[in-house]
């Protein structure tokens, strides 16, 4: 190491050398090459090849001060313009304090005429001032000279000098208020005045400006409400694009302020007068404009309910009559008791006629804006528009029931991604909400949609629906069924819905019982398949509505009874513990007593491993049945109780490892000469590859591992590892192998021992602890001692206690598709491509985009991986991921079909694990050789799904 | 010479005669004299008549003489017949040689509407005095194609640019410029988007007149999405228990968006029921469709790189023999009114059944099947032979083709038919209604507005909703009446850069919204306006400069010497006159600026003495200022 640690330094020093080497050759060639360039041309060349190369910070202002000099010498404008660039990317050098080039970039100013290069130079001065922003005296020194430079003619000048007073203008007020010149005094009446210049540009430029200051923290003054509202009419679009954010901005700092409407001696707030204002813009001729204001109405909840509601509104009229809108006629069809006529010509009629006075055509406030924005042509603006519903729906009760109309409408849009937003806002309004039935039938209808994200946000929201009748549940449970036999992959998301749905709805399900169970009060019905995913459906919704409708069970028949317990079996999940009559046995244990409090299980699980961790001495046979008997409990727990399946798991994982160790290690084996006991070492060897490969189960697939758990896991790893060199010493003749292994083990043991040196005290008595005295020992000694030694101090520590995590959750995946149940085989021309589609749920994976493969087994052996695109993953909910991909098959052709094997792995690598992380921390300046480095960052996979069997047939190719 | 540069109340006279079009939806034609210019706006023809009517009276733009000398341009908006129809009549029979815009779109089908529309009346009902196959082509040769958005010089002076319209495929709005004036006329425009097109634009150009469509003057319409879920629904419903639906259209443009509203709906509900089309001009129509992809909308413009939405994958051509075949179906067929053709015989096969529906997705005219079917007819009496009555493809749209019973009446034999299938009514539009023509105004900015293409009573609401709001005046001429605007035409001048930069130099920031002083001579020669500086005006007119100088004498009692005399006023100009330079001479006079004082003693009595001031009249202001000041004398004894 020490050998290691003075070439090391030598290199440095080489490095240092060199940077010193080049600091002056840098800025000396520059010069060079600027003296000799004979036309502009030629130094501008030079300069843009000198821009490529990056500068170090200590030639920077060596650099800065040549590049001056051929400014003031420089006559051609573009090259000046480059320079004054190249200062500004000079001046962003990390690391390099540009305060000593500001006065000279300052004095450039002075005397240059090109407007270009002025406006250039004042980005520069805008790169210096954004890194010198804790001294106020230098911003104050640019903010003057930005005033100074406002009457230039050129509107980029203006425009880079307004930038500069938005970011750098002084915020505090009342700071150095003497020191202060005129100029700089009132930074948003300078700004402000420029809200009139001639140019556009100029213009936007004064209003980012004035949002810059801002999002500094300046407060703006009410005055420059007016002059924004003049800009709301401006020729262009980027200007009228800026002053609805200032308006909105000044809304939100004055929501409460009065303003008056002109031509009346009326007053409103300002809040509602500025959004009235917003809502106008929603149907400017612009569309980025449109974005703009129908994003920021959003964020505009202050605002008065009579003008929010006003968005909704739009009167409609037929030569000059009133009429209904298709929503207040269906609204009216529903609370006159008749539902869903048919439309006849004339049933839109117009009825009453309207005073022309009273007609508003273009209407100064939010009237209808809404309607327009959600009708717009651009979907960037509909999208918008559908966002700020939702968040204002969120924020006003009585705003959520009137747009849902408008919302439901939107489920039919054209473009899938706004039909999409919709049905995810009204699931986040849903709470305010109850649909009625026709809002209810559009919405179903949308559970036909070809494209299952549409149809999964539609379960998704419907879980959290609230309906009004039980018609609505019936006509929802027929449609849900409906797109059952159409879609079948869909299964479980209906299950789902309709088990919150049945839950939600338990009183208006309860007259629906008979219907739905095809009962009959004299006739006995024959019983229906229960392997039928409709039955199944439907049980799900009625088992959950009977969860809180004590009265409902008195409705089921026998066969129904039968049906629950065994659904409560097989899908747990989706059927809730019932108290049935006379069923005591199923539901009791269960139903009542459970409460989160003192959770008898939980503390079973404790208590079972107290006893394993206490007995430490009981003599092998006993240690060994007793740990036998844990697993076996834990194991059962983990079945029977699906929240604490993760920490059984784990913990018997860790116990079965330390059970094999301890079975490898059976003392009175290990004394007969190694050649005779192959079996043994067989044994052996395979206790310690299983421990190796449970180790990296245990760290990868349990999410809410903490450190306390990696080291044991680690500890458990090279105690495997330990065994895994006995037994290939045992097994192999001659020194020379074994050098090598035991370098490389004993170099685990010194990363282990820096890993976790923090952990080290709370070992006491383990092997790693023990080993670590021996240490000094063994390094001098020789492999065969040395595997002695690993020897008795494998058997002699003590097994460790494995502290429990809060929460401990395993990672599992369910292949939904393929199903595996096809007998008809997939055929493909050999050669070419078949896509498979695989969707399978996933949960409790962390970064899955990272590690999840999918792997494709083929008869003869050949594996493939296939690593799935990051947008293949969606995330429905917290913890939860689901994999939707196609997986590309070939084959050279096959005599008849055979069947593949596809499952998914998850891959992890040590490196990305928190222990590596800590060993990256620590091992900073330690050699990097000792931990292995895995070229594509996988090091290993896990299976963590049942393989599905898939039937294909590659057929030869015709010729 | 000192002026402001804006000029006030304009020279230029600026007309628009209407040739018979104005109140009425039958058929489009307005003429435009502009500065000097005529231009014709469309060149449509009314589907109600049968004889001379049908055609305007070209007759009326020049009593005696060449159109193609009077005229200076025609433009055609889009290809509704009530909008090119009399197109080849107007260039071929009457004569017009002159150049004729349209967009490519409108270019590429409006030949065959007009060739369509040439065989049913000059085949089918034997007309003559039509115009022939010839005819169109000839006259589709002197159209010019236009882009959206592109300038094109008409000549010198005149330049017409084309925004988009909605309304149907290649729809456009025409802005006419000449010199400073302009003119924008929106045929026929929709300002909501459709399934196929998107919503008319136009920037804010301020045109001095807006010439608008105004058929829904006194409608706002419902939102669409109503509609078209409401459709949907009808149709799936039907689809499902095994019904066939029959939705009779008009060959071009509701159609197609129909076409594209089932297509994507099937698509998304996987549905598999057949959807048929009835062959002929509607899939030449639709390839138009497919090339135009450019014209429609966002949607549609964004998938065809994946899809071209124009070629249906559900939607098949028609043939007779489907209409009896078993299971749901549905079933586009033309006309749309019912009164003929193909639409017709599928209504009567299917009418019998209940499970079956026919929508109707648009107005129908009084007499013909459609109408009587809407309005609740439920026994309808059917000519054993049904007669052509109407032509195929007029509008679908709310009063836009006159009734027609002439052919109605008297018919060989009748039927009984009794319709139990359903009947829908859907009303799909593509016309601005009355919040969309504001919204159209509101982008435009115009001086002016102009109704058209509407009827009266409807349009005096918008007339008055548009002067209350917009404080605009708004005309709305009847037909054959022309209306004339005065305008108020700002004139430009060209100005010497080094005046402007000297005058800009002096004053502040120039400022848009206030006038500016400036001096500089004005040069108007050959019909251009030029502002230069006086020493260019006198050198390029070959004229020598005189000077003006205006001389004063002031009187001042004063016995000291005179250049005690001079010394003091001197003195006294300089604490008085703090920011201009005084300066004392050595010949003993006094400079203030350039205005010269000279003080000599009086010749008769020496305690007076005269200043004698002299000053240019650029200096007039000083001058007289200096003269008021020293005419109050001097003050006393300032040593």
């Amino acid at each position: 190491e020490d050998r290691e640690l003075l070439e090391r330094q030598q290199h440095e020093d080489l490095s240092t050398k060199k940077l010193r080497l080049t600091k002056p050759s840098k800025s000396a060639a520059l010069h060079v090459d600027l003296c000799k360039a004979t036309s502009p041309a030629d130094a501008l060349q030079y300069l843009l090849q000198f821009a490529r190369k990056p500068v170090e910070v200590e030639s920077v202002e060596g650099v800065v001060r040549i590049l001056l000099e051929h400014y003031y010498k420089e006559n051609d404008a573009s090259v000046r313009l480059k320079i004054a660039s190249l200062l500004g990317l000079l001046s962003k050098t990390a690391g390099f304090s540009p305060d000593c080039i500001m006065d000279d970039a300052i004095n450039t100013l002075q005397n240059e005429k090109s407007h270009q290069v002025l406006a250039q130079l004042l980005d520069t001065l805008l790169v210096i001032g954004t890194k010198l922003t804790e001294n106020p005296s230098v911003r104050m020194r640019l903010v003057e000279v930005a005033c100074k430079h406002l009457t230039d003619s050129s509107h980029g000048v203006r425009n880079k000098c307004l930038q500069l007073i938005g970011c750098l203008g002084p915020v505090e007020k009342g700071v150095a208020k003497e020191a202060e010149s005129q100029a700089a005094k009132d930074v948003q009446k300078i700004i402000g005045d420029h809200f009139n210049d001639q140019d556009p540009r100029v213009r936007t430029a004064a209003i980012k400006a004035m949002l810059q200051l801002h999002e500094r923290g300046l407060k703006l003054q009410q005055a420059i409400y007016g002059q924004a509202c003049k800009l709301l009419a401006d020729d262009y679009e980027q200007v009228r694009s800026a002053a609805v954010q200032l308006i909105w901005v000044l809304s939100q700092l004055y929501p409460e302020s009065i303003v008056p409407i002109p031509s009346s001696n009326e007053e409103i707030r300002l809040v509602d007068d500025a959004f009235g204002k917003i809502c106008h813009m929603v149907s400017d001729g612009s569309w980025v404009v449109r974005v703009q204001a129908a994003k920021l109405l959003g964020s505009m909840q202050q605002v008065s309910s009579h003008f929010l509601e006003q968005t909704l509104d739009k009167k409609l009229m037929s030569d000059l009559r009133r009429k209904r809108t298709a929503h207040e006629r269906a609204k009216e069809l529903y609370s006159s008791g008749e539902f869903s006529s048919g439309r006849k010509w004339g049933d839109d009629a117009p009825k009453e006629e309207i005073d022309t006075g009273a007609v508003n055509l273009i209407e100064s406030g939010a009237c209808g804006a809404f309607v327009h924005g959600l009708e717009d042509e651009m979907y960037e603006v509909r999208i918008a528009a559908v966002e700020a519903l939702c968040m204002l729906a969120q924020s006003s009760p009585s705003f959520a029931e009137k747009c849902l109309d408008f919302l439901v409408d939107m489920f039919n849009d054209e473009i899938e991604e706004v039909r999409l937003q919709s049905i995810h806002t009204m699931r986040k309004i849903s709470n305010n909400i109850t649909l009625r039935e026709d809002q209810l039938d559009t919405v179903l209808a949308v559970l036909e949609d070809s494209s299952r994200d549409i149809r999964e946000a539609l379960h998704e929201l419907l879980c959290c629906t609230n309906v009004s009748t039980k018609e609505g549940i019936h006509l929802a449970l027929v449609e849900l069924l409906k797109n059952l036999t159409k879609y079948p992959t869909d299964r479980e998301s209906i299950w789902k819905c309709l088990k919150f749905l049945g839950s939600r709805h338990p009183t208006l399900v309860l007259p629906l019982v008979p219907e739905l169970l095809s009962t009959h009060p004299f006739f006995d019905t024959p019983e229906p398949d229960m392997d039928d995913p409709a039955y199944i459906a439907v049980l799900v919704l009625i088992f959950n509505a009977a969860k809180s409708c004590p009265t409902m069970p008195a409705l089921f028949s026998d066969h129904t009874f039968r049906h629950y317990a065994y659904l409560r079996d097989s899908l747990s999940h989706l059927v809730p513990p019932l108290r049935l009559p006379g069923r005591k046995l199923v539901s009791s244990p269960v139903s009542p007593s459970i409460t989160p409090h003192e959770d008898p299980s939980q503390q079973f699980l404790h208590q079972s491993l107290e006893r394993v961790y206490n007995l430490q001495h009981l003599d092998p046979q006993g240690i060994q049945e007793l740990l036998e008997f844990t697993i076996r409990d834990l194991q059962r727990l983990g079945e029977l109780q699906s929240e604490l399946a993760g920490m059984a798991d784990f913990t018997a994982t860790y116990l079965q490892c330390q059970l094999l160790l301890i079975k490898a290690l059976q003392e009175k084996l290990w004394n007969v000469a190694a050649p005779l006991y192959l079996k043994q070492n067989a044994l052996a060897s395979a206790a310690a590859k299983q421990i190796l490969e449970e180790t990296y189960k245990m760290e990868f697939m349990y999410s809410g591992v903490e450190s306390r758990q990696v080291v044991i896991i680690h500890h458990m790893r090279l105690q495997a590892k330990a065994l895994q060199l006995i037994v290939t010493a045992r097994t192999t003749r001659g020194v020379e192998p074994l050098f090598g292994m035991c370098e490389k083990f004993l170099q685990e043991v010194d990363s282990f021992q820096r890993c976790f040196i923090s952990e080290l005290p709370q070992m006491q008595g383990s092997f790693v602890d023990k080993l670590l005295d021996l240490m000094p020992r063994l390094v001098t000694s020789k492999p065969s001692e040395v595997v002695k030694i690993l020897q008795t101090t494998l058997r002699q520590s003590t097994f460790l206690h494995l502290p429990l995590p809060e929460q401990l959750h395993r990672a599992s995946a369910n292949i939904i598709e393929p199903t595996g149940e096809s007998d008809n085989p997939l055929r493909f021309t050999s050669g070419l491509v078949v896509a498979l589609d695989v969707d399978a749920t996933l949960e409790h994976v962390q970064d899955p985009q990272g590690t999840v493969k999918v792997q494709v087994l083929y008869p003869d052996g050949q594996a493939q991986l296939i690593h799935p695109k990051p947008a293949d993953f969606r995330n429905p909910g917290p913890g939860r991921h689901r994999l939707i991909t196609q997986v590309y098959l070939s084959h050279t052709a096959w005599t008849e079909p055979c069947q593949i094997e596809v499952r998914l792995l998850l891959a992890y690598n040590s490196n990305r694990s928190k222990a590596a992380a800590k060993i990256a921390k620590s091992t900073w300046n330690e050699s990097p050789e000792a931990l292995p480095q895995p070229e594509n960052g996988i090091e290993g996979t896990i299976p963590f799904s049942k393989p599905v069997k898939v039937y294909i047939m590659p057929k030869p190719a015709r010729r | 010479m000192r002026g402001t540069l804006r000029r006030r109340a304009g020279a230029g006279r600026h007309r628009r005669s209407g040739v018979r079009a104005g109140q009425d939806v039958g058929r489009s034609c307005i003429l435009v004299s502009i500065a000097g210019k005529n231009v014709m706006l469309d060149c449509g023809m009314h589907m109600g008549y049968n004889d001379d009517r049908r055609f305007p009276d070209f007759s009326y733009i020049t009593q005696n003489g060449r159109l193609t000398d009077f005229l200076d341009c025609v433009i055609i908006s889009h290809f509704h017949l009530d909008h090119c129809g009399a197109l080849p009549y107007f260039s071929e029979m009457v004569g017009y040689d002159g150049p004729i815009y349209m967009t490519h779109p409108t270019k590429a089908i409006c030949p065959i509407l007009l060739e369509d529309y040439r065989k049913i009346t000059v085949d089918k009902k034997g007309e003559t005095n039509f115009f022939t196959s010839q005819m169109i082509k000839d006259c589709m040769k002197k159209v010019v194609a236009v882009h959206l958005h592109q300038t094109v010089q008409v000549d010198e002076e005149l330049e017409i640019k084309a925004y988009y319209a909605g309304h149907v495929l290649g729809a456009a709005m025409f802005q006419i410029k000449v010199g400073c004036e302009s003119v924008v006329y929106t045929g026929d425009y929709n300002m909501t988007p459709d399934r196929h097109l998107g919503a008319a634009w136009i920037d804010k150009c301020r045109p001095d007149l807006l010439i608008t469509e105004s058929t829904y003057a006194t409608t706002i319409r419902d939102s669409k999405r109503c509609r078209e879920r409401d459709f949907l629904k009808k149709v799936h419903e039907t689809v499902e228990r095994g019904g066939k639906v029959l939705i009779p259209v008009f060959a071009l443009g509701r159609a197609q968006e129909l076409c594209i509203l089932l297509e994507t709906f099937w698509e998304r509900m996987n549905l598999k029921a057949p959807i048929y089309f009835s062959t002929g001009l509607t899939e030449k129509a639709n390839h138009y469709y497919k090339l135009f992809i450019t014209w429609t909308n966002q949607k549609i413009r964004k998938t065809f790189v994946q899809r071209n939405m124009f070629e249906f994958k559900h939607i098949k051509a028609f043939d007779r023999a489907f209409a009896d075949n078993p299971g749901p179906m549905v079933v586009f067929a033309t006309p749309g009114m019912l009164h003929a053709g193909q639409s017709l015989q599928i209504f009567r096969k299917w009418a019998g059944n209940e499970k079956n529906m026919v929508i109707m997705p648009g107005y129908c005219v009084q007499g013909t099947v459609g109408h009587k079917i809407l309005s609740g007819q439920r026994k309808l009496e059917m000519e054993g032979r049904q007669i052509v009555s109407l032509s195929q493809f007029a509008h679908g749209i709310q009063g836009k083709v006159a009734p027609d019973s002439q052919h109605l009446c008297s018919p060989p034999l009748l039927l009984q038919l009794e319709v139990k299938m359903q009947v829908e009514y859907m009303s799909f539009s593509a016309h601005a209604d009355a919040k969309g023509i504001m919204q159209l105004i509101r982008q435009a900015e115009p001086r002016n507005v102009l109704l058209v293409h509407g009827e009266a009573k409807k349009m005096e609401f918008l007339k008055q909703k548009i002067e209350q709001e917009f404080h605009v005046n708004c005309y709305m001429p009847a037909n054959g009446e022309t209306t004339t605007i005065f305008t108020n035409p700002s004139i430009p001048v060209d100005i010497s850069l080094g005046l402007l930069k000297r005058e800009t130099a002096i004053g502040l920031l120039p400022d848009a919204k206030k006038p500016k002083l400036m001096h500089g001579t004005l040069i108007m020669k050959d019909n251009s306006f030029r502002l230069v500086s006086p020493e260019q005006a006198l050198k390029e007119l070959g004229l020598a400069e005189h000077q003006l100088r205006f001389t004063c004498r002031v009187h001042i009692q004063d016995p000291r010497k005179e250049h005690e005399t001079v010394l003091r006023v001197y003195n006294h100009l300089k604490g008085v006159l703090k920011d201009y330079s005084v300066q004392h001479l050595p010949d003993g006079s006094i400079t203030v600026e350039s205005i010269l004082i000279q003080a000599t003693a009086h010749s008769e009595d020496q305690g007076t003495k005269v200043l004698l001031v002299s000053w240019t009249y650029q200096d007039e202001e000083l001058g007289s200022y200096l003269t008021s000041l020293l005419k109050k004398g001097l003050p006393q004894s300032s040593s």
